[in-house]
């Protein structure tokens, strides 16, 4: 194989392993958001924590090999792109950790301004990364100031303020919105009871307004930057299964409506990928160079070995990902929560 | 302060932070996972219930281990960019091959566990904690293997055109002997750990007459894991030692605070003087341990400082790295080489005490059992920091060793501002987190074990067992 085609896999590789992150981490960051507004009662938020409890570390990982694998094969687009976007990653970061010991921790009292507490913190540790993922992507389809030096590469010079345009505040707002649709969804495929009915509404409401907002934002991107055509049809695609998906979740369809809004948060992933290639990161001025998949990436060597890891583990971690998703198949409903106002380290267990 | 100082800082705080959980996961996940095996094999319900205790103690913490890594993943990025942009042919490699073999077998396995206590059949539960603790393990080798080789670079060549490092042979980067023993030396490091937290937490329980013949297993199990443990560090410490010598004889002169090179060198125990200058005043040595220890001869050769310093000066003269100073912090390597040793083999030397007070079916009493359970597991936990510290700031201040400065290695783009920000928040975040932790803990233990309870499959609409 030769070097240009294993530069283009492992791009369509890192597409991969984010389509993976939006579409599981997307309805985990949707639950979070939404835990309050879905859960009324103790029992009904300890349900929906429940719902991730199994699953939200596993999602995470699909991130954090997304890191790893841009480190290993385009080792300039890790470095420009995270040492740019220092203070939004740092956001990001800080989220993610409030996030994760707040699904751990917070049912292990039953006092209750102890789990109002970590209910912000999952609220908050949610809506950061929702929101600033969209504006990252939106970011770099858009193109950023990047410069090539002489010696080391590319650097990202336009500073944190820069990356707060409008386009990119409108991508933030669209992934947020995906996500709590996508969030609410899930409830609705998992629970029973109430909170099931209550997800489904709010999911038709925000989905609603989140194909607006991801409509205008992915022609807007669509015309004004990207660099194929062929993405008009993901575009047109990722439209056509968002509005499938509500019109299933609003029929009671949940498990049609949950393969629908995750098809198109892949295809919206797709998409922004697609609109991206060859590129990495575009210059804003495309008249002058950017980071691609060409000068971006790491030797041949590397990219084959990495190669050779990735289609022998990937679809390992699918099966064996899978099946704790069938292991945890089964609906959880409020009733079903032992003791729900007391904490697992209060005695009862 | 500069960027690169302030990266420095909030590397190593949050490296250091990182590192209290990890080798508690590494040794408890197998302990736990051991604990299982034995109720599943002899039925017993009291090792049931021992895992339960033991695996809340273990969960907790590892909620820190799995945050905390996060911000690790994205900090060469971040703060470290031309770092990342030197070596990332090679470096990120092993940490990608560690999130897709290792992370996600613990993250789902340990989901699985988890919750699977009614949704299993007992043996493939068993099964699910087993994997994640291989993953755990696994994870520990690859970050190792990466970071031996900013200890020891091999397998790569420099591009002449892009001045940067590619790879040539990954699996001589994965086996080179650094890697190696860096792994044996921090996995009996971490067992040592663990088995001193399962002792201590059991002897905390015995004294207080709760379970006491229940928690006398554990006592075993954990004073046994932390003997056993001990001479494994000590021996691969050993070994680690020469090939220490070898490959950066610079650490080892600083460990030693060993100014002029000797060829029957003794091990400093303490010394007072000028150890930041040039030479030490008072040192109370054994006489030739150091050049046994080095080199495996009592009379082999140990380079000083000064020598090896006038060393690199000429070789690198010609590098536009003229003018580096090529020690690291002497007073700094000096002791935490020493806390090292020393706190771990006081919670050795603890265990065997432990292990003679319950001699023969005796109850462990008194005050002086109860109070050194309680402060017992810092021991080894600060003595594992300062290994790493002593590791990480003994290479200095290479950041690639003999290849790229630690200066050089820092992000051109980012401001002091920037970093500070980031390095202020991250310290307070995990200063509350800890406390918070530690309550978490101190109740946990402090509840004791939970009933037996039956472990059954749960079916319909039935009440979990267990739920967040
Ligand atoms: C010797 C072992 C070791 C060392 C030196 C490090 N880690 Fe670590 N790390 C682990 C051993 C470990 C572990 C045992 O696998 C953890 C700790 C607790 C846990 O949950 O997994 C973990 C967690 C953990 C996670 C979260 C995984 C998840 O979500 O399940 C990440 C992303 C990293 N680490 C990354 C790093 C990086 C980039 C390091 C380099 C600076 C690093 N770790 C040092
Ligand atoms: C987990 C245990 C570890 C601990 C406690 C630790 C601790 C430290 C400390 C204290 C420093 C600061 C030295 C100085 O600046 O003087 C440092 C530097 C560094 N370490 Fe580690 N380290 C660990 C593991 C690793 C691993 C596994 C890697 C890479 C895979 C790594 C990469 C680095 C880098 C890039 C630096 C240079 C930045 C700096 O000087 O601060 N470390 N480490
Ligand atoms: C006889 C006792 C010991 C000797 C001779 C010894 C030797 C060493 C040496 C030479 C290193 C540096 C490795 C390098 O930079 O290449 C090291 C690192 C380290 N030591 Fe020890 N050690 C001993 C005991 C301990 C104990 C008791 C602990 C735990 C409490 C411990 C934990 C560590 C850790 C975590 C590191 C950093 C990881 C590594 O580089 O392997 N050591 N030790």
């Amino acid at each position: 194989m030769s070097y240009e085609s294993l530069q283009t896999i492992w791009f369509i590789l890192i597409a991969v392993l984010w389509v993976g992150y939006f579409v599981l981490e997307g309805f985990d960051f949707g639950v979070g958001i939404l835990l309050r507004t879905i859960g009324k009662t103790e029992a009904e938020r300890r349900a929906l924590v429940t719902t991730l409890g199994p699953l939200w570390d596993g999602n995470e990982v699909w991130l954090l090999v997304a890191g790893g694998a841009t480190f290993a094969a385009f080792p300039e687009w890790y470095a420009t792109l995270f040492s740019g976007f220092y203070l939004p990653l740092f956001l990001i970061l800080f989220g993610l950790i409030i996030r994760g010991v707040a699904f751990e921790y917070r049912s292990k009292h039953g006092d209750a301004v102890w789990r109002q507490r970590w209910d912000w913190a999952i609220l908050i540790g949610s809506f950061l990364p929702s929101l600033l993922w969209g504006v990252a992507f939106a970011n770099l389809v858009r193109g950023t100031e990047v410069v090539q030096q002489a010696n080391t590469g590319f650097l990202y010079t336009g500073g944190f303020w820069a990356l707060l345009n409008p386009f990119a505040l409108l991508g933030g707002l669209v992934t947020l919105s995906l996500f709590m649709t996508h969030g609410a969804i899930f409830v609705s495929l998992k629970t029973d009871g109430d909170i099931r009915y209550r997800a489904r509404e709010l999911a038709v409401k925000i989905g609603l307004v989140a194909a607006v907002l991801a409509v205008v934002f992915l022609l807007w991107a669509q015309v004004a930057y990207s660099n194929n055509s062929w993405t008009w049809a993901t575009v047109l695609l990722a439209a056509v299964c968002w509005l499938g998906g509500i019109a299933m979740v609003r029929a009671g369809r949940e498990g049609w409506s949950f393969t629908l809004s995750a098809l198109t948060l892949a295809l919206a992933v797709i998409s922004l990928f697609g609109m991206l290639y060859p590129n990495l990161m575009p210059n804003i001025d495309r008249s002058l160079i950017g980071l691609t998949i060409h000068n971006g990436s790491s030797s041949e060597t590397t990219l084959k070995i990495m190669t050779v890891v990735a289609v022998v583990m990937t679809p390992i971690v699918l099966l064996y990902q899978g099946w704790t998703y069938w292991i945890f198949r089964k609906r959880i409903t409020a009733a079903q929560i032992p003791n729900p106002e007391a904490g697992i380290l209060d005695g009862v267990h | 302060m500069s960027a690169l100082d302030l990266s420095r800082w909030q590397f190593g705080i949050t490296t250091v932070y990182h590192f209290l959980f990890v080798p508690i996961t590494l040794g408890t996940s197998f302990l736990v996972a051991i604990m299982q095996t034995m109720w599943v094999r002899t039925g017993d319900s009291s090792w049931l219930r021992l895992t339960k205790f033991f695996g809340k103690i273990f969960l907790i913490n590892f909620a820190m281990g799995v945050v905390t890594g996060i911000v690790q993943e994205f900090q060469f990025g971040m703060n470290w960019s031309d770092y990342s942009r030197f070596v990332g042919d090679i470096f990120g490699a092993p940490l990608a091959v560690e999130g897709l073999l290792a992370f996600f077998l613990e993250s789902t396995f340990l989901g699985m566990w988890i919750f699977g206590w009614d949704r299993l059949p007992k043996k493939l539960h068993l099964a699910s904690i087993w994997l994640a603790a291989i993953g755990t393990t696994l994870s520990a080798y690859f970050i190792l293997a990466a970071n031996a080789f900013m200890q020891h670079p091999v397998g790569f060549h420099i591009n002449p055109v892009t001045h940067r490092a590619e790879m040539d042979d990954f699996l001589r980067l994965l086996t080179q002997n650094t890697a190696v023993i860096a792994y044996l030396h921090t996995m009996s490091a971490a067992f040592l750990l663990s088995g001193t937290l399962i002792a201590a937490v059991s002897a905390f329980h015995m004294v207080r007459g709760s379970n006491s013949s229940i928690f006398r297993k554990t006592l075993k199990l954990g004073a046994v894991v932390t003997l056993v443990a001990g001479a494994a560090v000590g021996w691969t410490g050993d070994a680690d030692s020469k090939i220490m010598v070898t490959q950066q004889p610079m650490k080892m002169a600083a460990a030693e605070a060993l100014y002029h090179t000797e060829s029957n060198a003794g091990f400093s125990l303490f010394t007072v003087g000028t150890l930041d200058g040039s030479q030490s005043v008072l040192d109370v040595k054994v006489p030739n341990l150091l050049s046994f220890l080095a080199t495996g001869d009592m009379n082999g050769e140990v380079k000083g400082i000064n020598n090896l310093e006038t060393e690199y000066t000429s070789t690198y003269a010609g590098t536009g790295l003229k003018g580096a100073d090529f020690a690291p912090n002497i007073p700094i390597t000096y002791w935490m080489f020493r806390l090292m040793i020393g706190l771990g083999m006081i919670a050795v030397l603890w265990a065997l005490w432990l292990l003679w007070m319950i001699r023969g079916g005796r109850e462990p009493k008194g005050k002086l059992v109860y109070r050194s359970a309680v402060w017992m597991t810092f021991a080894p936990l600060f003595g594992i920091s300062a290994g790493w510290i002593f590791t990480e700031m003994g290479r200095q201040p290479w950041i690639v060793f003999g290849q790229m400065l630690t200066a050089q290695g820092v992000s051109p783009v980012i401001t002091s501002f920037d970093v500070l920000v980031s390095m202020v928040i991250f310290t307070l975040l995990y200063g509350v987190l800890a406390v918070i932790e530690m309550g978490l803990l101190i109740k946990t233990v402090k509840q004791g074990l939970p009933e037996a309870s039956d472990v059954k499959v749960v079916e319909g609409n039935q009440p979990l067992t267990f739920a967040y």
